[in-house]
């Protein structure tokens, strides 16, 4: 008894890093390194890039700023809240320049062709890194543990968190 | 007790009825603890009698009726000056200054609205108000409850988020300047979340007004020119706004006028250079959680940025 409440309680620490709160990031010199290239060629042998993690794909209190971030240097304003407008929407399974988190980084610091700015040097990397992680949230990349679970805006899809539904959906009736 | 932030030393009318209640409830209740400690020491002190007397014996039962009905007396006495009180300050004159006060973690943005939008004054963490003058703060919050609270000049009142209509009138006395500080607790930097409020002589009020509405200086030197290519090459415009440049960003603190203000971060640091510098380039060591994000800057980019700032009279 004493043993599994012990064990319990070891186990509720592996949740720890879940709302971490990092308020001093360092610029990363890796992180800029690994930021997609315009061309595939590289001089001298050829080596797959070290793929980097992105710093905060499991973490809800970066994933929380990374929503708050997404209206304040308003991406919703061409993204809507995922779901798209003059901007492709956030929420679904296209990605047109890659879905990696370094990807998703060099569309927010890079750009992309026909309308999405270059936010190099306007925004903090760190910041970037954290819109990173909410968009991989918005399409359910991220683990559930760290998504948001209730957000307020209007969902295209379930909510991360939602409960199944308890009354299974019922299959349309055949056409005759 | 001295200072600026004390709601014993009041400045206005209201700070002064609610400071009199305060000192009227100290009294009454100071003289009845020490009449309640002095039965109980005496009762004490005081040898049981050799019979156990009647507990029902009429000089008991009037002993008890006289005490329950003074406690009810006094209850009611203060329950009525507290009555008087709330009445006497919550009495809202007709002409009064409007200001618009949000709460927002962790710093304050305050709004002199006019009809000409052109008129419109945004300032942050300083009230300027007139001597003797009402002034009505409307109070609205952008994310989570905070609490307004300048004890020299009024008590408190909530900023709660999507409400409209939680207003606080005051008016201030003495020209001075009082602290006020957020009341209610709002995250991580709640203890750093204060702001000034300057009461000024009418004219000086009006001078005030009328420079807050000009837009930003523009830069006269080299360096300050510089200062503010960095400024606009650098994330600050994605939240800050400078009138009279292409910096209009919404989220953070106006700083058209920065150079006016005493003091940074909410009231946390003296607006000086050297604290300036090490607000923009690491605010996450100088108050962790705020919104303001360290901005790595290299120091030829820093220095002048800096003088320009300081340069926003």
């Amino acid at each position: 008894m004493k043993r599994a409440a012990i064990a319990l309680l070891l186990l509720t620490m592996l949740a720890c890093e879940r709302e971490e709160r990092r308020f001093r990031e360092m610029p990363s010199a890796a992180a800029r390194r690994n930021t997609e290239r315009l061309v595939s060629l590289v001089p001298g042998p050829y080596t797959a890039d070290v793929k980097v993690d992105a710093p905060y794909g499991r973490n809800a209190f970066a994933i929380s700023e990374g929503k708050r971030l997404f209206s304040w240097y308003n991406c919703v304003g061409c993204h809507a809240n995922g779901g798209g407008g003059m901007g492709p929407p956030l929420m679904d399974e296209r990605w047109r320049y890659g879905s990696d988190p370094e990807q998703i980084f060099a569309t927010i610091w890079e750009g992309r062709p026909n309308g999405m700015p270059s936010f190099r040097g306007k925004i903090p990397e760190y910041q970037v890194w954290q819109l990173v992680a909410y968009v991989q949230s918005l399409s359910g990349n991220v683990p559930k543990d760290a998504a948001n679970g209730r957000p307020d805006d209007m969902q295209v899809h379930k909510q991360d968190q939602a409960l199944p539904d308890l009354v299974p959906e019922k299959e349309p009736a055949p056409v005759q | 007790m001295r200072g600026i932030q004390s709601a014993l030393e009041p400045a206005g009318v209201q700070a002064e009825q609610i400071a009199n209640l305060w000192t009227v409830f100290l009294i009454v209740t100071a003289i009845v603890y020490v009449v309640v400690m002095a039965f109980t020491i005496a009762a004490l002190l005081r040898r049981r009698p050799a019979i156990v007397s009647n507990a029902t014996s009429p000089a008991v039962r009037n002993t008890v009726s006289a005490a329950v009905g003074l406690t009810v007396l006094i209850l009611f006495g203060l329950l009525t000056a507290s009555i008087f009180t709330t009445r006497g300050i919550a009495s809202v004159p007709d002409r009064a200054i409007q200001i618009a006060v949000t709460g927002k973690q962790w710093w304050w943005q305050v709004e002199y609205d006019d009809a000409d939008k052109s008129k419109r004054i945004t300032t942050a963490n300083e009230i300027v108000i007139p001597v003797g003058v009402p002034v009505t703060v409307h109070l609205r919050s952008s994310d989570v409850i905070h609490s307004f609270w300048v004890p020299s000049l009024h008590g408190k009142r909530d900023l709660i988020p999507g409400k409209r209509g939680q207003t606080l009138t005051f008016r201030a006395d003495k020209p001075g300047v009082y602290r006020g500080q957020c009341a209610e607790f709002c995250g991580y930097q709640h203890a750093n979340m204060s702001l000034w409020v300057t009461a000024l002589p009418f004219a000086d009020y009006a001078r005030w007004i009328e420079a807050s509405r000009q837009p930003s200086r523009i830069p006269s030197t080299k360096t300050e020119r510089k200062g503010q290519d960095v400024f606009m090459s650098s994330p600050c415009p994605l939240c800050h706004t400078i009138q009279g440049t292409a910096a209009g960003g919404k989220t953070g603190p106006d700083l058209t006028h920065f150079a006016s203000r005493r003091s940074i971060a909410a009231a946390m640091f003296p607006n000086r250079p050297g604290f300036l510098g090490g607000w923009i380039v690491d605010a996450q060591h100088l108050k962790p959680g705020s919104q303001m994000p360290s901005i790595p800057l290299q120091e030829q980019e820093l220095q002048p940025l800096v003088t320009y700032l300081e340069s926003l009279k």
